[in-house]
Parts: C-alpha cells; sequence; structure tokens
C-alpha cells in the first residue's frame, strides 16, 4: 500500500519539471508536427515556476501542494493546456482538501476526479489524441488496488502515449489535420507520460 | 519584420499603460494585470459585461469599456487567450452584486480559460453567465476553434449585452439578449495580406501578390480558399452569398450591417464594399438599419476586411440604439 505525503507531492512536482525540461526540445518537435509548436516552451514555463513556487515554501498536506501547482500551471502555461493540467491539480486538491496523509485509494479517487475535470473542461473523451488517452487508463490502473506499483504505472501510460500515434485527432488543434495527424505522437499525452513517469520515480524511492 | 514597438515581450503591457492615458476619464488599469476596467467600476446596481482575449485585435476589446458597454477587458498575449488569473481579477473588480456575463469569443483556449475562471468567481459566490460568439460562417473547425470562430459579431454581442445591463436587465435578461445577437449575426472575411506577431517576427502565412485569402480567421487561419484578387463588388459578392445562404433567414428582414477593416485597409476601401452590400441589400428587399464601418476588431497589420449581418428586431433595433459611451463606440 502507497501512501503520499506533501513532502513527497514536492518531489513529484520537481521530478515532473526535471523531466519536462531534459524533454523541452522534444516535446516541441512533437507539438510542431501536428499543432502550433508551443507546448515544450508552454510546459517548460509552467513547471518551472510550479517547482519554484512549491519547493520554496512550507506544506501540511498533499492537498496544499497541489492546489498551488494548479494555481501556478494556469496561470503560467498559458493556451488550452494550462487550464487543463491546472484543472487537473485543482480537482485533486479539491478531492483531498486537508487530509493530512493520502492513501492510494484516496489517491486513485483523486487522479478520477483530475480525469473528470479535464473531459469536462477540455469538452474530449477517450480516444480523442489528447492527454485524455493517458489519463484515462492511468486513472483505471490506479483502482486496480492491490497490483499498483511503480514499473506497473510507467507501463501503462507509456503504452497509452504510444497509442495516440495511431489515433486520428478529433479534438485541439490536430483535429484542423483530421487524417494528417495520423502517425505522430500527441505532444499532450506525451508530457502527461512524464508526469506519471515522475510519479513512479517518487514511489520507488519511498518504497 | 519592420514594427513600432521596443521588446516584442513588452508590446501588450505598453499598449496597455498607452491605452489607460489615452482615456484617463474613461479606463483604469488593475494593478499588476492585463485588466482594464470602466474607471467607475464596480457601477452599483447593474449586472457587469466581461470580455477580452488574446491582443492584436485592437480596439477589441478594452476600446469597447465604457458605459453602455463593457466593465472590464482582458488582454492576453498577442493572439493568445488571457490566463483565468486576469479574468477572475476583472470579474472581482467589476461585480456589484448583480452578477457579470462573460462575452467569450469560440477559440478552444479563450473558452477554457474563462470558464474556468467563471468556475472559480461562482465558488467565491459571484453569480456568472457567459455566451460564446460564433460567427464566422467560412469554416466549421480551424486550426484555433471546435466550431466556428468568434469574428467581428462580437462588438454587436458588447453592445447588446452593455445596453441590456445598462438599462438594468438582469443576468438573465442579458444572456437572452446576448444569445438573440449569437443566433442572429454571422459574419465572414477575406485577407490581401498577412500579419507578423511581434514575438513571432516573421508573417504568419504567405500570399502571392495577386492573391487573396477568403475566409480568413482574425488570427491569419486558412480560411476556405485562396484565390486572384478582384475588383471590391465581387469580393463582397462572394462573401456576402456566404453570409447570406447560412442558416439564418434574412429574407425579407432588417439587418444591421458592419464592415469591419483588419487593420491595414484604408477606410476608403471600406465604404466601397459598404456601397455594394447595401444596393445588394436592397435588390433583395433586406431593410438596413444600421451601418457600422470602420476597425472593430482587427489583426494586427491584415490588410482585408469582414463583413457582418445581424438580423434585429424593435428590442435589438433599441439596444442598437442606446447609448454608449467608449473610446471606440459612441451612440
Amino acid at each position: 500500500m502507497m501512501v503520499m505525503t506533501a513532502e513527497q507531492a514536492v518531489t513529484w512536482v520537481e521530478k515532473t519539471n526535471a523531466l519536462i525540461q531534459s524533454n523541452k526540445e522534444y516535446l516541441t518537435e512533437l507539438d510542431q508536427a501536428i499543432g502550433d509548436g508551443d507546448h515544450g516552451l508552454n510546459m517548460s514555463r509552467g513547471f518551472q515556476e510550479a517547482e519554484a513556487k512549491v519547493s520554496s515554501s512550507e506544506y501540511e498536506t498533499v492537498g496544499g501542494v497541489f492546489k498551488d501547482t494548479a494555481t501556478v500551471l494556469m496561470s503560467k502555461i498559458g493556451g488550452a493546456s494550462g487550464p487543463l493540467y491546472g484543472t487537473a491539480f485543482l480537482k485533486m486538491s479539491m478531492f483531498l482538501r486537508d487530509k493530512p496523509s493520502v492513501t492510494q485509494a484516496d489517491f486513485a479517487e483523486a487522479v478520477e476526479e483530475a480525469l473528470n475535470g479535464m473531459k469536462q473542461r477540455g469538452k474530449a473523451e477517450q480516444g480523442e489524441k489528447t492527454m485524455i488517452d493517458v489519463w484515462h487508463p492511468v486513472a483505471d490502473f490506479l483502482k486496480n488496488g492491490q497490483n499498483v506499483n511503480a514499473g506497473k504505472l510507467v507501463e501503462v501510460a507509456e503504452q497509452a502515449m504510444e497509442g495516440t500515434k495511431d489515433t486520428v485527432a478529433t479534438k485541439g488543434r490536430a483535429a484542423y489535420l483530421q487524417d494528417r495527424s495520423k502517425g505522430h505522437i500527441d505532444p499532450g499525452s506525451t508530457s502527461s507520460f512524464y508526469l506519471f513517469q515522475a510519479l513512479a520515480d517518487v514511489w520507488e524511492e519511498g518504497e | 519584420m519592420k514594427k513600432v514597438i521596443n521588446n516584442p515581450e513588452d508590446v501588450v503591457r505598453e499598449m496597455l499603460e498607452g491605452m489607460t492615458l489615452a482615456y484617463p476619464e474613461q479606463v483604469r488599469n488593475l494593478e499588476d494585470t492585463t485588466v482594464l476596467v470602466r474607471k467607475d467600476a464596480p457601477v452599483a446596481g447593474k449586472v457587469a459585461i466581461v470580455s477580452g482575449g488574446g491582443s492584436g485585435h485592437e480596439p477589441a476589446h478594452a476600446g469597447y469599456i465604457g458605459r453602455g458597454m463593457l466593465d472590464a477587458a482582458v488582454a492576453g498575449e498577442m493572439f493568445t487567450s488571457p490566463t483565468p488569473d486576469q479574468v477572475i481579477e476583472a470579474i472581482r473588480a467589476v461585480d456589484s452584486g448583480q452578477g457579470v456575463f462573460l462575452v467569450i469569443k469560440n477559440y478552444t483556449g479563450d473558452v477554457m480559460n474563462f470558464e474556468m475562471a467563471r468556475e472559480m468567481a461562482e465558488a467565491e459566490g459571484i453569480s456568472v453567465e457567459q455566451v460564446v460568439v460564433n460567427d464566422d460562417v467560412a469554416v466549421e473547425d480551424s486550426s484555433f476553434t471546435t466550431g466556428r470562430r468568434g469574428i467581428a459579431g462580437t462588438v454587436f454581442v458588447h453592445k447588446i449585452a452593455g445596453a441590456k445591463a445598462a438599462a438594468g436587465g438582469s443576468l438573465k435578461e442579458v444572456k437572452e439578449a446576448a444569445e438573440k445577437v449569437v443566433a442572429n449575426t454571422r459574419s465572414m472575411g477575406v485577407a490581401l495580406s498577412p500579419c507578423t506577431i511581434p514575438g513571432a517576427g516573421k508573417p504568419n502565412f504567405q500570399l502571392e501578390d495577386d492573391e487573396m485569402e477568403v475566409g480568413i480567421g482574425i488570427h491569419g487561419e486558412p480560411g476556405t480558399k485562396r484565390e486572384k484578387i478582384a475588383p471590391a463588388d465581387d469580393i463582397a459578392e462572394e462573401l456576402l452569398q456566404k453570409v447570406l445562404e447560412d442558416s439564418v433567414d434574412f429574407d425579407k428582414s432588417e439587418v444591421a450591417v458592419m464592415v469591419n477593416g483588419l487593420g491595414a485597409t484604408p477606410e476608403s476601401e471600406l465604404f466601397i464594399v459598404n456601397r455594394y452590400i447595401h444596393s445588394k441589400l436592397r435588390e433583395k428587399s433586406i431593410n438596413v438599419t444600421h451601418t457600422f464601418v470602420g476597425e472593430y476588431m482587427t489583426s494586427l497589420e491584415m490588410a482585408g476586411f469582414s463583413i457582418t449581418l445581424m438580423k434585429v428586431d424593435e428590442e435589438i433595433k433599441q439596444l442598437l440604439d442606446a447609448e454608449a459611451v467608449a473610446p471606440a463606440f459612441h451612440r
């Protein structure tokens, strides 16, 4: 059974930022192929600021970390990714509120809330070549209970991200390309993969 | 790139500073934000109207702040939606307790950012309603949108919603009036030359000397087709046809007409277009009750124009005639 502390929540944001920074150009390349080419830049700016905020503050709760992360992401990422990632963290913080420690079941429910919030915000469903395509299977996987472990989490998220390659986009900027969006991995699903890869790292360290 | 700017990153902030200094009696800048509000906001007892979007469409949106129109305008970066933290500052600053009405143009980023701010405001106990403007008949989906784009028809929504609120309309009544405008307004544009976002440094698309892009969006998004340049009457005819053929039944109705310059087309040419539209509508027994010619919703220095028709009834006519005192709109 995994739990998450406020300290680990901060580490999650830091590790996500590290992955985003080292893959900034790659995210930009992906977005240049099927979007407007600013995903790497926007995510790098957003998570840089989010890390700066949460690393320099004191937190009692996971919900508190997520609330600050949400506020920074929604104001600093911009475009459509800002409100989507902002919503994800905001919904998680609203669900967890001031719980001092977060059990795996709590966390699974929080991610489910985040997913529903993003679906509503983006008016998107699974299979439209967006970040939802990664969040959906991850949320399902986390609900799985005792079979949840770090290695498996990365596997699920990675597979989901790769899966967007063969999908035709029907939401987001890439939808404009219709069939031409096929053959490219979705940039939003890739940044979401980094988020869950970072989470797996946090869990592995905690074990 | 040849522009009258300092640093590309400072364009929006410096523009807002300059605007505030130009209209000190009408607008003020909320400190540390990209929000301009009515000097006397919040106006007691009145529903407040908030609009906004990416910059680069001047005089939209801050030019419509004033009595009988907007209470606040939120400016994003060039052609980029403002973020929810900015929108909520605007909502908080103008709410008088009667609620706040958001006018949103239909672009994915704008809709998400404004809706997010709306939810945050509602969580603080502020009543918020909204309308999403999608008047552009050119394309169904674009590189910036799901569904149709919001363009110059948005100015009619500002006017009607603003007038309804000024007349004491409730939040629900303002929403109904705005929805009526959206349901009865159709637009389409054409570009003769592209524009350059200061931060990008290069034109956002290429057109040959003798080409025009029909159905252009206000961010330079592609339209329906690229054609050889034609006489003004032919271009106007092509746009008017598409607008008239669309889902609003303009037959024998009364309409308000807007001929909107996109930034680099002289007024003389806009008047030539207006002359043709009027003669054509008369031929079709469509009665023009109001005409607006000028730059209302631009696309930086793009050359070209859009035409907008709004079908009007007694209520809308009255609201169109009501007083409006904004830097870019007087009645």
